[in-house]
């Protein structure tokens, strides 16, 4: 077991290693997604006071569920990369944090899109709006600064450290805005205020969310295998790699 | 291993490459040293920032000059301004200190004292946080005494300036400490200011809620015992946790 972590870390062990794995996963969030997109948008039964613009639940939700998975995970990447000094782990960091931001702003604009119909404004300072603009901003920060830094390894470990602070800082910011709007703002709407969910609407969404999930392991997957590609190029058994190819 | 060297470096000068051996014996004396050299890292920082005197009263004349702003830019009516003064006070507070974050470990870094910060054998984190210490009584606390004056100027309500001053002088200490953490990130960037806004300010969140929630609920006379209960709750959080990030940010913005 431990072994087998051990050679994860050697960027070229993770890179025969996640070529295995990766078609499985790019096949299972094709599948999961086509499925989720088809069941949620065609077959889901229409909501009985937001009508068919609830659908959008279908995008905004397992994006705001990733764009939360995808900080801690790039924290725990940092960490990693802090205590163990294992490059791939930094590589994968540096390849979550655009990818989250993406996500970040994803659910937000759904949000957004959605408000219009639901709240009749595009924008709300609902606690949960705040909080996930607070997140994107994060986010930004992160991404700055490791461009910030001429030095590569300076700026991954300058990420990595702003990485772990944001995130322990995540629920405080979370508790503080929900806590800030409770007493600000009494509550005039909600997006969860349709009751417990029929399983035929909630399907979808699970089948929806894990699609997201295994698209985000791909393509982190495969843009850490790039990125190994990019840093390591100048070692031999990658040239050696890209001679066969040729 | 990296103390012991810095050791050898000392004794080196002193006895004019001269016997090294008792290098890391000396080492664990000085650990023993470490309230000296707290106190010397505070006096030296106090008489640095007293001899530029300046950069004290900067974050202060800008702070008043936001609040002067607002009322020009929004409406001089005293029922308007009440409402949003506790608000503004904090928000311009905030914004003061973070001005003045860019230069807590710039000059140190350029003039190399920082990376003799790094090589004494006491723990930086200790070191950093009498320079955060430093910070907080030439910024945080004066921005906290002046602020119930601006108050007045906001017609805030009298009962609420001791609040006021309290709630900014808890929360200016956490928000010295957290922006610590961002200034040694960004200390050896060219152009860290606008970037060092970026990462702090999203941090800085939860303390401006609870700040201005405790100005806003001595005014309504709910009592603000709860929210400065918060605040000094941030505060110890910060205290036990921010140095550790500041000592390793220092330590990558000085190799990196």
């Amino acid at each position: 077991m431990w072994a087998f972590i051990h050679k994860l870390g050697s960027p070229k062990w993770f890179y025969t290693i996640s070529a295995k794995l990766q078609p499985w996963f790019w096949a299972a969030a094709a599948a999961l997604i086509v499925t989720g997109t088809v069941w949620g948008l065609a077959f889901a039964p229409a909501d009985y006071q937001q009508g068919n613009s609830f659908r959008i639940i279908y995008i905004h939700v397992p994006a705001a569920f990733l764009a939360q998975s995808a900080f801690v995970s790039m924290a725990a990447a940092g960490l990693v990369f802090m205590v163990w000094k294992i490059k791939v782990a930094d590589m994968a960091a540096t390849v979550i944090a655009p990818f989250g931001a993406a996500m970040t702003f994803v659910a937000l604009f759904s949000g957004a899109v959605w408000g219009v119909p639901t709240w009749g404004t595009w924008w709300m300072w609902d606690a949960r709006l705040t909080s996930m603009l607070i997140l994107l901003f994060l986010y930004l920060g992160v991404i700055a600064l490791r461009g910030a830094f001429s030095s590569r390894d300076s700026g991954a470990r300058a990420a990595s450290v702003l990485a772990m602070v944001g995130v322990i800082n995540i629920p405080v910011i979370k508790y503080s805005v929900d806590w800030w709007y409770t007493l600000h703002q009494p509550a005039t709407f909600s997006v969860t205020s349709s009751p417990a969910m029929p399983m035929s609407m909630w399907l979808p969404l699970l089948i929806m969310v894990l699609g997201f999930y295994s698209f985000f392991t791909a393509l982190t997957l495969m843009r850490t295998r790039s990125e190994i590609l990019r840093r390591e190029s100048r070692k031999r058994w990658v040239r050696e790699l890209v001679r066969e190819t040729r | 291993m990296d103390n012991c060297m810095g050791q050898n470096k000392a004794q080196e000068n002193r006895t004019q490459q001269g016997v090294t051996s008792t290098s890391c014996v000396g080492v664990q004396g000085a650990r023993g040293g470490l309230s000296i050299a707290l106190g010397a890292t505070l006096k030296r920082d106090l008489l640095l920032m007293l001899r530029h005197r300046g950069e004290v009263l900067n974050p202060l004349v800008f702070f008043a000059l936001v609040i002067t702003l607002f009322p020009i830019g929004i409406s001089p009516d005293p029922a308007l301004l009440t409402r949003i003064a506790p608000g503004l006070l904090w928000v311009a507070a905030l914004l003061a200190a973070l001005l003045s974050l860019d230069s807590l470990f710039r000059g140190d870094f350029d003039d190399g004292s920082l990376e003799q910060l790094l090589l004494a054998p006491q723990p930086l984190a200790a070191l950093s946080l009498a320079k955060v210490a430093v910070h907080w009584l030439l910024t945080g606390l004066p921005l906290a005494l002046m602020a119930p004056l601006l108050g007045i100027m906001l017609s805030l309500p009298a009962g609420s300036y001791a609040i006021l001053a309290l709630s900014l002088a808890l929360g200016s200490a956490s928000l010295s400490l957290i922006g610590a953490i961002g200034a040694a990130l960004t200390v050896g960037l060219a152009r860290g200011g606008v970037l060092l806004s970026l990462l702090v300010l999203p941090l800085y969140i939860p303390v401006l809620i609870f700040g201005a929630g405790a100005v806003q609920a001595a005014i309504m006379g709910d009592g603000a015992g709860a929210h400065l209960a918060i605040l000094g709750a941030l505060l110890a959080a910060s205290l036990a946790l921010a140095p550790w990030g500041i000592a390793a940010a220092l330590r990558i913005s000085i190799n990196g």
